[in-house]
């Protein structure tokens, strides 16, 4: 186990040990070594890259840190700029593993129920890899798509993240009142300069899913310069038109399990929407 | 069940003022004696950590064991072949079933299991050989190394398919039938309403996974420390797998980290054993939470088809049913729970006629067995339900009719088995029916609302309705059907400090604390000690179904008495008294007329006084084969009120309050009780909503605690003790009920009752699904 200090050191050290795993948080990786899952020839904590721990502002953006801690984004000043990542980050589980898990460790386990990846879909986020042969961007849904890949001594280094000034809204749908891995979750965010509603839906694919067609539909129908306010029935549409798109059929009959998941698509993408409307 | 007349009977009801505000002679001291809040000694260390249990102990030249266990849930073993991890450098032993010494087969009621599969697994996790290394990773890999080839079979996981299915087990695949028979068949009623429900699996999800040591001994014996719940037990079943008299294996208890089953898995227990005597060294293992959900054994899953008739009123007039139990592949206490099952299918309501079939068969899922309230619980959640239906169907309140229908003392059971203890059922209900309402949230901040799904979850007050509905229930307590009961226990004391020497294991029920009050009730010694339970103590039979309060509480009782006839019988004969004249109170003896005063201390100077007394309640018999028999010593009721908010468009659910009234027969340790219902109430809400342990084809997904839901602290609702109906139970020392199980069993049938209010929808199967509590919006 290396502890770098900065994420050159980090490189080098990945770079010079290639069957090292990095950790941050642990609360994934660490739960797949004691369950014999996974035997990590050796390890490179992040845990001491002090750079990768807050935030820096880059024209109308946030460049995020991998090491951000859930609990860090869950907290107001966080929540004020990118609302629906404070959410989902809040939502990801009891205090322990809020306190321990990164933005980047839920990136890179990549598991269909984490929190935040289907906020980063709505925001479009793009990661920003150090590795190597130097940075090199990539959207976020790309890696989760799996179309591009980590390479050998590479690391997520920062997310960069619109700041959109405008409502956003991340909810989940789980089996108790108490933290619980997501049935369905969304995060929604509106782009007002660009007139623009995106919205992902996570937990029911094995990555996030974007409804383009419904967020286009529903765009156009929001008085961006008024009240930005949707008939019910328009709300009601959308979650539908989301749904369908997010949950398919899987033969006929559809199966009662498919039909409650696609109910609690809809019932949370119009619930999102009507939030960030009315907000 | 003996002669005793109810009327009899003092009745003392108490609420929870009572409990709160228990009344101390003098202010600063510390509580004493029965019905005190004594606190238990050990609360501390846990509390802070510090407390010992299995998993921490540890022995000089100490190895690791791992048990190779089945992925597959059905398969034949063509071969194993342990070449490969004997090699492995570190590796001190192999064993697997060659290696048995003696018996083969081992089962806490039954020895239908086998220590290590040979020919046939029979379920996912079936243990197949074990081994010791010197490191816990080098044991783990040696497991994995252990090559073994199976032919696969096609694994029975639906138990309506084992009757016509290939036998899964050399016993066959039915473990038991029970045909209740009680009554006119051809009776019927004015309404009929029938009901198809389903009980998932429950695990009982100890906090801490099984874990043991085990230290060979120089006369060639082994002594395996474990949290075992029953010592003796599972004492004698590993002496008769290791070929040993039972003398040279001694069972050592330590800290039981959560039991609400059977413990400790003697999937490892044996091999622990075996290993330690195979390699002569001190061997230890510490499942992981995978491991511990695949060893123990689970609540049993329950298919219930009912039908019951009732007249205009609302009378009840037959119920008829069938219970189908899934066991797994192995008995167990699969009996023990059918009989529960069938004996009580009815509820604690009067039935003129009753006609209920039970059956509990063999398949390849996960393996079944007692776990609190087993039985009771399962068909509390249906009779509930078919008193709902009725209600509805006859456009009656759910708490009028379960009202006109309640058993009381002097009514019959369907097993023809008179209720002669105290059984409160109609105060109990309306004594949660008449409670007050909680607030609805409209009244309140909306922030401060909770709404289902947790705060800032996906919840929207627009689509949340409120339900409120009822579950009655009943459980027996002690072993039934014949089970010899008994439990010895031996009080010393010397000088001013007594000790209780019981093998009486409290697995957090409170039997310590309580041990400790009855001796200073009895003594009016304030320092009691009581001593660790290993198996050279005389026995005192299994923690479960409320038997150590019942009978090794009598035990500890009686024996205490006897000393106390010790120490007084010298000075009554002195003053030329009985020793009834003479009284201990406050920690001094005095006599009748006030003119002999001395302190207990005093008097136990320089002496050192011993006596051993045995408990046995009197006896049942076997239920027959039309399922009648005086089957159970006794039996405890609860009536829970649920009050639920659900999402109707999420189908998520959230338990706002549940108000419990219980027959307790005698409070023995208010604070005590009030843990013991809030932890069984808890249990029970894990049961209506989250827990439920998936299978698909035999094998378990998802064995962790992220994918089996516990509840939390969020889902944990306002339990309000509304009334503890203290009438005591005569037969049973000190009056006292069990208090653990009844909640567990009432709690699911009145969060679905509450759901079904709340949704209009049937809510026929636990958890309840999310997809099972959508409603209508209109609704």
């Amino acid at each position: 186990m290396t502890l770098p200090a900065s994420l050159d050191e980090a490189v080098a050290a990945l770079t010079a040990m290639p069957a090292a795993v990095p950790v941050a948080g642990g609360t994934d990786l660490m739960a797949a070594v004691n369950a014999g899952l996974l035997r990590p020839a050796a390890l490179v904590g992040l845990g001491r890259i002090n750079e990768i721990r807050g935030w820096q502002y880059q024209d109308g953006h946030a460049l995020l840190g991998a090491g951000l801690t859930h609990a860090r984004m869950g907290r107001p000043d966080f929540a004020a700029l990118i609302p629906a990542l404070a959410a989902a980050a809040r939502a990801a589980g009891p205090p322990q593993i809020r306190n321990a898990g990164t933005l980047g460790g839920n990136i890179a386990t990549a598991a269909p129920t984490g929190d935040a990846l289907p906020v980063l879909a709505a925001l479009e986020a793009v990661l920003v890899i150090v590795g190597p042969g130097g940075q090199r961007e990539i959207p976020v849904s790309h890696l989760l798509a799996g179309r591009e890949m980590l390479r050998p001594g590479e690391l997520i280094g920062f997310v960069r993240v619109p700041l959109l000034h405008a409502p956003q809204v991340f909810l989940k749908a789980t089996g108790r009142t108490g933290p619980g891995r997501a049935v369905a979750s969304v995060g929604l965010v509106l782009d007002p300069a660009r007139r623009g509603v995106r919205c992902a839906i996570g937990a029911v694919a094995p990555m996030p899913l974007r409804p383009l067609e419904a967020e286009q539909w529903v765009a156009s129908l929001i008085d961006w310069d008024g009240g930005r306010s949707l008939a019910p029935e328009a709300l009601e549409a959308f979650g539908e038109y989301v749904a369908a798109a997010c949950v398919p059929d899987q033969g006929e009959p559809v199966a009662p399990g498919v039909l409650h998941l696609r109910r609690t698509v809809a019932v949370l993408a119009r619930r999102a929407l009507g939030r960030a409307l009315t907000s | 069940m003996s002669g005793q007349d109810a009327a009899t009977a003092t009745t003392v009801t108490t609420t929870m003022t009572a409990l709160t505000a228990t009344p101390e002679p003098e202010g600063p001291q510390v509580p004493r004696g029965i019905g005190a809040s004594v606190e238990a000694t050990d609360t501390r260390a846990k509390t802070e950590g510090t407390f010992p249990y299995a998993a921490d102990l540890w022995a000089e030249g100490l190895l690791w064991a791992a048990v190779l266990r089945s992925p597959h849930a059905h398969a034949r073993i063509v071969s194993i072949d342990t070449t490969a991890a004997a090699e492995m450098p570190g590796v001190r032993a192999v064993v697997t079933h060659a290696d048995v010494p003696g018996a083969t087969t081992h089962g806490r009621r039954i020895a239908d299991r086998p220590v290590f599969a040979h020919d046939v697994v029979r379920h996912h996790g079936e243990p197949i050989a074990a081994v010791a290394a010197d490191h816990p990773d080098t044991a783990r890999l040696a497991a994995a190394a252990i090559a073994v080839e199976y032919e696969l079979l096609d694994p029975v996981t639906d138990p309506e398919q084992s009757f016509g299915a290939a036998a899964l087990h050399p016993d066959g695949n039915l473990i038991r039938h029970i045909p209740l028979r009680y009554g006119d068949p051809e009776a019927t009623g004015e309404v009929v309403v029938e009901g198809l429900y389903r009980i998932g699996r429950q695990d009982p999800a100890p906090i801490g996974a099984e874990a043991g040591l085990a230290v060979p001994r120089p006369d060639g014996g082994v002594d395996l420390y474990t949290a075992s719940t029953d010592p003796h037990t599972d004492r004698d079943l590993a002496a008769a797998c290791f070929g040993l008299e039972p003398d040279r294996v001694r069972v050592v208890v330590t800290g039981v980290p959560g039991a609400t089953a059977d413990r400790e898995d003697a999937a490892f227990q044996l091999p622990l054993g075996l290993l330690a005597l195979r390699t002569g060294c001190p061997v230890k293992l510490a499942a992981t939470r995978e491991e511990s959900f695949l060893g123990h054994t689970h609540r049993h899953p329950t298919l219930l088809r009912y039908r019951h008739h009732a007249d205009a009123e609302g009378r009840l007039v037959k119920v008829e049913a069938q219970i189908l139990m899934d066991a797994g592949a192995y008995a167990d206490a699969s009996a023990e729970s059918l009989a529960a099952a069938v004996a009580f299918a009815c509820g604690p309501y009067v039935v003129p006629h009753a006609f209920v079939e039970g059956w509990v068969v063999r398949t390849n899922n996960p393996p079944s067995g007692h776990v609190r309230g087993e039985g009771a619980m399962q068909v509390c959640a249906a009779y509930e339900g078919q008193m709902d239906k009725l209600a509805a169907a006859l456009g009656i309140d759910g708490a009028e009719l379960r009202m006109r229908n309640v058993l009381a003392t002097g009514d019959l059971l369907p097993t023809g088995q008179t209720v002669t203890c105290p059984a409160p059922v109609a105060e109990l209900l309306r004594s949660v029916r008449d409670f007050e309402l909680p607030a609805l949230p409209k009244d309140a901040p909306e922030d401060e609302w909770l709404l289902p799904g947790g705060p800032e979850g996906a919840g929207e007050p627009g689509a949340v309705r409120r339900g409120v509905g009822y579950g009655v229930g009943m459980v027996h307590m002690l072993g039934a059907e014949g089970t010899d009961e008994v439990s010895t226990a031996t009080v010393k004391v010397v000088g001013g400090a007594a000790t209780v020497i019981c093998a009486a294991v409290d697995t957090g029920q409170g039997f310590g604390t309580l041990a400790r009050q009855i001796v200073q009730e009895v003594l009016g010694v304030d320092e009691v000690a009581v001593a660790p339970v290993d198996t050279d103590q005389p026995p005192a039979g299994p923690a479960a179904h409320g038997r150590h309060t019942w009978v090794s509480g009598g035990a500890v009782e009686r024996a205490a008495k006897m000393v106390r006839t010790q120490l007084l019988q010298p000075m009554a004969h002195k003053l030329g008294m009985s020793t009834e004249l003479l009284q201990i109170q406050d920690g001094r003896i005095t006599s009748y007329d006030g003119a002999f005063s001395m302190t207990v201390s005093e008097a136990m100077a320089g002496k050192e006084l011993w006596a051993t007394a045995q408990c046995r309640p009197h006896p049942t018999e076997p239920l027959d084969a039309d399922g009648q028999g005086d089957a159970f010593v006794g039996l405890a009721f609860c009536a829970i009120r649920a009050v639920v908010d659900v999402d109707i468009e999420l189908g998520s659910v959230r338990v706002v309050e549940l108000a419990v009234a219980q027959d307790v027969g005698r409070i023995l340790n208010p604070r005590q009780l009030q843990a013991r219902i809030e932890a069984g109430v808890t249990q029970g809400v894990g049961a209506a909503l989250t827990e439920n342990l998936r299978t698909v084809a035999g094998l378990v997904r998802h064995p962790d605690l992220t994918g089996y839901a516990l509840p939390t602290a969020l889902d944990a609702p306002t339990v309000r003790i509304v009334k503890l109906v203290e009438e005591r139970d005569v037969v049973a020392p000190f009056g006292a009920k069990a208090a653990s199980a009844v909640p567990v069993v009432t709690t699911p049938a009145a969060i679905a009752s509450a759901v079904r209010a709340a949704t209009g929808r049937p809510v026929n199967r636990l958890p309840i699904r999310p997809s099972a509590a959508v409603g209508a919006p209109n609704s």
